[in-house]
């Protein structure tokens, strides 16, 4: 399908890859993670024609507008069923999923289950302000309890999900937790989802400045935090223990939680499918439908 | 049993062989009897035997059993329906007796299984009864524990000798079917149609034979809607599917996921319907159009999506195999009452277009024609199939694959520039870029749901706002044009024009036919392309005092069925008037024929 192997290139600058300016308030977090994509993406030496950037509607999710990318912006809550489309039809693409906490874990939650378990390769990075942004602080399912929102003006009081244990109980291949405010952080994670063979999820804490200012301070060592990577002995591969060290109280650990070796939905497809190309490979289309039309005449 | 021309042959200790050019059988029983495999089994042999064939079938919506029937009409010339009446009924209980003989015709055989039931004697006169032990009788002929599996097989033998079937023909069909299972089980399965055929049909002095029917150039093939439709969407090179399970829509699913590896195709079964819609949308995206479908409550969920492919101008194919609503409703019933959540189901001004095939043969091509529409016009394209043609049986011709076959993959030549929403393209029609398309200005683009300029990025402006939805309004105008007008059977001019859509074709059209014999002066049209409509179609109406559109669907609060309200809205012609029902079955030929009298009254009145 790629007719554009020849072309010659340099290699991208970040010039070329943005587009629209960001929309986004001064200081909002997700500025960061749009700086680190753009540098992932020089890094990696990506062809610009062979990046989908995919969201869901938020603050966040507006992503794909500040892109020079072939870009989407889909509906609320759905960037990963639509995004598991084109990743099923598209493998020669590299597919980036953006969105919020609404996005994912509330309007979109079930779609975060499934995506988990059927383990569709590609990166999604959540961008967790623990607030509903666009539509102006109401409560978001990853809002702290006592959390004071236009919805909860007497504070908070469902228990919040912990994106980290959700994903792993779901059956996620790559679990990784970073915040806006430690770059190199940022993109060393994204990296290694990027690199995964599978979903590769990303909860990045990105402080939404007019809403919710301040809430991940605690993890910001600028800001008198601290932010605690995930220890050197722990083993991504043991799933209790990622578990257990996701349920750390607030501000908890960064890195990669948990990361295992499972065949990716496309590559469970593609051996059903070898096994029937075997007998249908040099067959044109009309004959193999042929065969079914002679078994009802 | 019509036209029996009795030519009679005697056959040495048989009853005499009349010819007849067709009969209708009904077989009720319970869901769990297999009475649907022997009505399957029929019209696949009538459609070998080059005769034409069309069934009907109820079955419950509960798995553990309900009473369930099948229902067969065979003939040697053309036939349009499954028949009002039936002239043999076979009733495996009472309740199948009962329920049933209503819908023999006088004269009439009922043919049942005398160890469970008992005829009502003052039918006997009415009705020819013939009583044999089916139950008793297989479980002689094959032992086990009588939980009567195999009896409808018995039945097949019996049906098979009564109306003088090719029975090597149709002992190859059954050991088609068990093909790969146990040899036991075939062979089984052949000794209970041999007990069946073989039994002494004593009381029945005459058994019948088919004439032979014209003969045909093409070989025939013999499917219901639902696969027909299937295999459409994989001639039309669709390969990528999404869907949640629900009747009667899953038979569509299940095909695509077993047919589609052979393509090197995917079909994903999704968490629910939201997640399939959106993943054909993406795979849309991805450069070839894919297909989502449901029925019911699962259309309601994919409304959200479809409203963005028609915002953004994707190209997806939406199947809806309609069933007796709202809610759960009657799943296994069949209504066409999502006419309206199709054309108008989105919210906001959400032009798509919507299509509904017209017999099963018409499901094989109407998949075609969507997925052509779809890339054409960068547009949702809704089919609107119903549980009626979905489940039916109907022999056709053999498609030409070879020529209908169609390649779709992207085209992903590089482009010096593009503009996904050009607002000067000719007739607003525009196709977006997919992923992977090299754009050597650097400027790519984005496929949204926010009203956006023509490069695809948001815009608040009224101006654009209004522009863009001129721009999708009027490319399927455009369409609107280019669609032919439908073909009008009989006169086009006369008293009464009858329009229908989808499965009611049948009925209308042998409405049609039995009233123009009667002298009546009727004509009918089927409506395949529902939205938009062909532009002209006022001319048809111009040669009709009335235009009545009968529709398995309520008359509504103002007095109109779907299609009958979007046609009062588009010609506002008071002529146009509505004849309705919600009984969850399909319209049959004598109640067409009652209702359009009736309504003929009541506009004199
Ligand atoms: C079906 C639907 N329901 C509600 C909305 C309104 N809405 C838009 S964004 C949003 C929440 C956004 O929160 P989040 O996903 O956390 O993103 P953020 O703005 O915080 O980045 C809501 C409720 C919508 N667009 N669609
Ligand atoms: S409202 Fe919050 S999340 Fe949205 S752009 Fe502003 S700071 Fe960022
Ligand atoms: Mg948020």
């Amino acid at each position: 399908m790629s007719a554009t192997a020849e072309i010659t290139r340099e290699p991208l600058k970040k010039k070329d890859l943005a587009a629209d300016h960001p929309t986004w308030c001064p200081g909002c977090g997700d500025f960061s993670v749009l700086a680190l994509y753009f540098k992932l993406i020089q890094n990696r030496g990506i062809h610009q024609e062979k990046i989908a950037t995919v969201a869901g509607i938020g603050c966040s999710s507006r992503f794909p507008y500040f892109v020079q990318s072939h870009g989407v912006h889909f509906i609320h809550g759905r960037a990963l069923p639509f995004a598991t489309g084109v990743a099923m039809s598209r493998p020669d693409l590299d597919l980036f999923v953006f969105g919020g906490d609404g996005d994912a874990f509330s309007i979109g939650g079930n779609h975060f289950t499934h995506c988990s378990r059927k383990n569709i390769n590609l990166t999604y990075v959540v961008m967790d302000n623990s607030v509903y942004g666009l539509t102006k602080k109401q409560t978001s399912p990853t809002s702290p309890i006592g959390f004071k929102s236009k919805t909860d003006m007497w504070g908070a009081v469902d228990q919040p999900i912990n994106p980290i244990k959700q994903a792993i109980f779901a059956g996620a291949t790559f679990v990784a937790r970073t915040t806006h405010t430690n770059p190199k952080h940022l993109l060393s994670m994204m990296e290694a989802a990027m690199d995964h063979n599978g979903f590769g999820f990303i909860e990045c804490l990105s402080e939404c400045t007019e809403f919710y200012n301040g809430a991940f301070d605690a993890s910001n060592p600028r800001k008198g935090g601290e932010f605690l990577e995930v220890p050197e002995d722990h083993d991504p591969t043991n799933e209790t223990e990622a578990y257990d060290l996701a349920g750390q109280p607030f501000p908890g650990h960064f890195g990669i939680f948990y990361q295992v070796d499972r065949p990716s939905k496309q590559d469970r497809e593609k051996t059903i499918n070898a096994k029937f190309l075997e007998k249908t490979r040099d067959l044109e289309p009309h004959q193999i439908l042929q065969q079914n039309f002679d078994k009802m005449k | 049993m019509s036209d029996s021309s009795a030519t009679e042959e005697v056959v040495s200790d048989s009853p005499k062989v009349s010819k007849v050019t067709e009969a209708v059988i009904r077989i009720a029983g319970n869901s769990q009897d297999g009475i649907q495999s022997i009505g399957g089994f029929l019209a696949q042999l009538a459609g070998r035997s080059e005769q034409e064939v069309m069934t009907f079938m109820t079955i419950p919506a509960t798995i553990s059993g309900g009473p369930s029937i099948f229902q067969v009409r065979i003939g040697s010339g053309e036939v349009l329906t499954s028949g009002d009446d039936a002239d043999v009924l076979m009733p495996f209980y009472q309740h199948s007796y009962e329920n049933h003989i209503g819908f023999l015709k006088e004269g009439g055989i009922v043919l049942y299984d005398s160890s469970h039931v008992e005829p009502d004697p003052e039918l006997l006169k009415k009705y020819r009864h013939i009583g044999c032990p089916i139950s008793e009788l297989t479980v002689e002929a094959i032992g086990g524990t009588a939980k009567d599996k195999g009896k409808n097989i018995f039945a097949l033998g019996l049906v098979a000798r009564m109306f003088d079937l090719d029975a090597a023909k149709l002992e190859g069909l059954v050991a088609e079917r068990f093909k790969g299972k146990a040899s036991s089980i075939t062979t089984t399965a052949l000794t209970a149609f041999h007990a069946g055929y073989g039994y002494p049909l004593t009381t029945l002095e005459e058994i019948y034979a088919f004439e032979e029917p014209k003969a045909r150039d093409t070989e025939q093939v013999v499917c219901n809607g639902n696969d027909a439709l299937g295999y459409g969407i994989l001639a039309a090179g669709v390969r990528f599917g999404a869907g949640y399970p629900i009747t009667p829509w899953s038979d569509i699913m299940e095909l695509l996921r077993r047919e589609l590896p052979k393509y090197d195709g995917i079909f994903v079964q999704c968490e629910d319907e939201i997640a399939a819609v959106s993943m054909a949308i993406g795979a849309g995206w991805g450069g070839r159009v894919a297909v989502t479908g449901s029925s019911g409550p699962g259309i309601s969920l994919k409304g959200e999506a479809i409203g963005w492919a028609v915002m953004a101008e994707i190209p997806l194919i939406v199947i809806d195999v309609q069933r007796g609503g709202p809610s759960t409703g009657m799943p296994t019933n069949v209504e066409q009452s999502d006419l309206n959540i199709a054309v108008f189901g989105g919210h906001g001004d959400s032009p798509r277009v919507v299509i509904a095939p017209s017999s099963v043969e018409d499901c094989f091509y109407t998949a075609i024609e969507a997925v052509n529409l779809a890339r054409e016009y960068s547009t949702p394209v809704i089919i609107l199939s119903d549980q009626a043609i979905a489940t039916r049986i109907e022999a056709f011709a053999m498609p030409k694959l070879q020529e209908l076959c169609q390649d779709i993959s992207p085209d992903l030549t590089p482009r010096e520039d593009h503009k996904p929403y050009d607002l000067s393209a000719p007739d607003g029609i525009t196709h977006h870029a997919p992923p992977g398309t090299y754009i050597k200005s650097g400027k790519y683009p984005i496929a949204t749901g926010l009203e956006h300029d023509e490069m695809g990025h948001p815009s608040g402006s009224p101006k654009m706002h209004q522009d863009m939805s001129a721009k999708r309004r009027s490319k399927l105008q455009a369409l609107s044009r280019k669609l032919p007008l439908p073909e009008v059977f009989g006169p086009e001019e006369g008293n009464v024009l009858l329009i229908g859509w989808g499965s009611t074709q049948g009925s209308l059209r042998e409405a049609t036919e039995q009233a123009r014999k009667a002298g009546d002066s009727i004509s009918c049209i089927t409506m395949r392309h529902i939205h938009p409509m062909p532009e002209g179609l006022e001319n048809i109406f111009d040669g009709f005092n009335h235009v009545f559109v009968v529709e398995n669907n309520d008359e509504g609060l103002y007095g109109y069925g779907q299609l009958c309200g979007l046609m009062r809205a588009k010609f506002a012609n008071p002529k146009i008037v509505g004849i309705n029902k919600t009984d969850g079955l399909t319209w049959r030929v004598k109640d067409v024929l009652a209702r359009v009298q009736t309504k003929l009254e009541e506009l004199k009145g």
